[in-house]
């Protein structure tokens, strides 16, 4: 049967189990709008492009599914950037769908025109422009095995408004074939057999998880390694949630705010088992003098990844879960309890680590931002999802919460992008309609996509957002204190931000505020209990810092404490 | 190190930008690049001149290989390979410089293909040494105008690209 180009999009939307869209209108876009009218997708009207893209990540990140983002050409395309990047630089599963003016215009600086695949290009796994309306199914097909294959990732698809109004015969192809395109699952034998060896023979071996072990699901084969052989495991910030933060085995995250004993486990390690991790600055500290004695295992499924700023002795190219699974076959054959013997020294100094330095702060009368998090944790028990924004509140929520599940702590960890929180807090919320959503937030984020409560209050999207209102571009100022005199250039809001209860109320959402440290469990208690989107204005020292801090490009061990 | 690799990517509209700027985005550097259809059209051939130590060209040849529509990558350097490129030459021509132009033409076993009142226009094949030996030798004698193709490589013997490992 003929199709329009439009229906085309819809049927194959529906092929790839897609539930929800998150979008906005424009003219290019609006032959494939009206067919949506009479769609079955759940489709929600954000506030602005940028916050469609973190919406839809959000939902990826929290379910796994791929996030799909429908906006129109020129301005609504560019928009989509910054939510592109920051997706490409997590590795999340996003299918963008931009509408482009007609083909037999394009060049033509026609009205509302942008080369939005130019502009993508370098951000986004792959992207399509639509010539032809014969090859938009297949196209469409691709772009959602390419998403959520391999290493994941954004995928854009340009749609020229003649594309969408035409017609063809519509076949939706069952087969892909990319021959430019197979990544690798299983892992090498060989390499994999070496790894069980290299790590049978260690004293000091530490797990090394990142984002990869989250994308894979491979959290539960990581508990049963490290639990089976008792070996400690650090994650990186996004690999929290990959390990249950309160195990006895857990190190907590590593890197420049990392805990102080999982950087010195790192740093004295014999052994870095690296799972779906990459190695970044802000882990590694100073490159040449990161984890001196130890030998590295590197599991990754993007061998671009492997040995791009470390040596790697053993690299593994493939999924963290089939590959975890086949060391945990391959161990269970072996005779392991002389290694896990051997290993009583290693968790002893560990230990020790730990009675030397553990992460606090001082309570006095004003509120704490930890003491937010850490009650937000008590009172959640680690079942929340939470999403961050940047800066230092990004910090808190990843240091005083504890994660005990893969896929509840959604964070712009590669792009490091301010305004993230609240629309990711908005897309996980539409996965889980019934589980507790909290947007951690800071007064300088919160104000990059605050539109968007409008859009949790028209869905009546119950999400919670914790302001840690210190007054200031924390993390800003926190560098500034550090490393510039304390000369607080640009980074001070106090007396410049909105009242964020009225613009709560303002919104229709329900606003709240604690000034005081006991009002914190009272507030965050009611907040739970309403049905409706909550902003809570916490009020917090203003010049709170976040500690342990390794100066960038300090080596990992020379942790500044207080 | 210099090194030439040579790819087989889809013919399709945007892949030479990709790769471009694949190098420009990551700081590798380009010396030269061609690009050509196959006998088979949907699949284009390129061979990319490039410099770097070992990391970085293995940081190359991953993210070449990353990107979708690339469907294989050789690096060259590590076989025996054949490279040839072409340079046409714009060489001024007066009563006294002709019949030398003539002979260093003949030499490195170019044509001359077109001859204007004042100048040459010789065409000559071969590898980078050799252009550039050519090039030395017409420089002194004026030259107005020159282009060159930028490499095009094969590796030796009887396997074709699609049987490299
Ligand atoms: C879009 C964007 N612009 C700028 C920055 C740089 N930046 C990093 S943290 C930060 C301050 C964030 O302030 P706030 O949201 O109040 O969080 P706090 O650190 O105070 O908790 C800034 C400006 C960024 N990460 N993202
Ligand atoms: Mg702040």
């Amino acid at each position: 049967m003929k199709k329009t180009g439009s229906q085309i999009v819809v049927e194959c939307l529906k092929k790839e189990g897609v539930d929800t869209l998150f979008y906005y209108p424009g003219g290019a876009v609006l032959p494939l709008f009206d067919e949506l009218i009479s769609s079955p997708f759940r489709q929600i009207l954000v506030r602005h492009e940028q916050a469609a893209v973190h919406a839809a990540d959000g939902y990826a990140r929290a379910s796994g599914k791929v996030g799909v983002v429908l906006v129109t050409s020129g301005p609504g395309a560019t928009n989509t950037v910054t939510g592109i990047a920051t997706a490409y630089m997590d590795s999340i599963p996003v299918v963008i769908l931009t509408g482009q003016i007609p083909t037999y215009l394009i060049g033509n600086d026609a009205f509302q025109e942008a080369d939005i695949i130019g502009i993508t290009r370098p951000c986004t796994k792959h992207n399509y422009l639509v010539k032809e309306i014969k090859d938009l199914s297949r196209i469409i097909k691709e772009a959602f095995y390419i998403a959520r294959s391999g290493r994941p990732g954004p995928v854009l698809i340009d749609l020229p408004k003649d594309i969408l109004v035409g017609s063809t015969e519509f076949k939706y192809p069952e087969k892909i074939s990319i021959r430019g395109y197979r990544p690798t699952l299983e892992g090498h034998l060989g390499q994999i057999q070496r790894a069980v060896h290299l790590i049978l023979k260690s004293k000091k071996p530490v797990f090394y998880v990142g984002g990869g072990i989250i994308s894979a699901n491979a959290s539960k084969e990581l508990f049963q390694f490290a639990e089976t052989l008792s070996i400690p495991v650090t994650m990186t910030l996004m690999g929290l949630g990959g390990f249950p933060g309160n195990h006895p085995l857990s190190l907590g995250m590593l890197g420049m705010h990392g805990t102080y004993h999982a950087n010195m486990a790192v740093m004295e390690s014999d052994l870095l088992i690296a799972v779906g991790a990459r190695f970044d600055d802000r882990v590694t500290g100073k490159l040449e003098s990161f984890a001196p004695q130890a030998k590295v295992i590197h599991i990754d499924i993007d061998p671009t990844s492997i040995s791009k700023n470390v040596r790697v002795d053993l690299p593994i190219v493939g999924d963290c879960k089939h590959i975890l699974l086949k060391m945990i076959s391959l161990i269970e054959k072996e005779d392991f309890s002389s290694f896990k013997e051997g290993l009583h020294k290693w968790h002893r100094q560990i230990e020790n680590w730990k009675s030397i330095y553990t992460m606090s702060y001082q309570q006095e009368q004003s509120i704490k931002p930890q003491y937010v998090i850490e009650k937000i944790d008590e009172l959640t028990k680690g079942e929340a999802i939470l999403t961050t924004e940047v800066g230092q509140n990004q910090m808190w929520a990843a240091q005083y919460y504890k994660y005990l599940k893969p896929r509840t702590f959604l964070t712009s960890g590669g792009l490091g992008t301010m305004g993230y929180g609240l629309p990711a807090a908005i897309g996980a919320q539409v996965a889980f309609p019934n589980r507790l959503v909290i947007g951690i937030s800071g007064d300088g984020s919160f104000q990059m996509n605050s539109q968007e409560l409008a859009t949790a209050v028209q869905y009546r999207l119950p999400i919670k957002v914790a302001i840690l209102n210190n007054g200031y571009l924390g993390m800003v100022r926190q560098w500034q204190e550090f490393f510039y005199g304390k000369r607080y250039a640009a980074s001070s809001l106090e007396g410049h931000s909105p009242d964020f209860v009225k613009l709560a109320e303002a919104y229709g959402a329900i606003g709240l505020r604690a000034t005081k440290p006991e009002e914190v469990v009272p507030i965050l208690k009611k907040a739970f209990s309403l049905p409706e989107p909550v902003v809570i204005d916490f009020v917090v020292d203003p010049e709170e810092n976040v500690y342990p801090m390794v100066p960038a490009g300090e080596p990992l061990n020379q942790m500044r404490l207080v | 190190m210099r090194h030439v690799i040579t790819l087989l990517v889809e013919n399709e509209f945007g892949v030479l930008a990709r790769i471009a700027s694949l190098f420009s985005g990551r700081g590798f550097n380009i010396e030269c690049l061609s690009v050509a259809e196959t006998l088979d059209p949907t699949v284009s051939t390129m061979t990319i001149v490039t410099r770097g130590d070992d990391q970085i060209i293995e940081q190359v040849l991953k993210q070449l290989n990353k990107l979708i529509p690339v469907i294989k990558v050789v690096d060259l350097i590590d076989k025996d390979f054949v490279e040839r490129e072409m340079v046409l030459v714009k060489v001024s021509a007066t009563e006294k410089t002709r019949e030398e132009i003539l002979r260093i033409t003949d030499i490195f076993r170019g044509k001359v293909i077109d001859v204007g009142s004042k100048t040459y226009t010789i065409e000559v094949t071969g590898d980078e040494k050799k252009i550039d030996a050519l090039l030395s030798l017409l420089k002194p004698l004026g030259i107005k105008e020159l282009v060159r193709t930028g490499r095009v490589a094969m590796a030796r013997g009887s396997k074709a690209i699609t049987e490299l490992t």
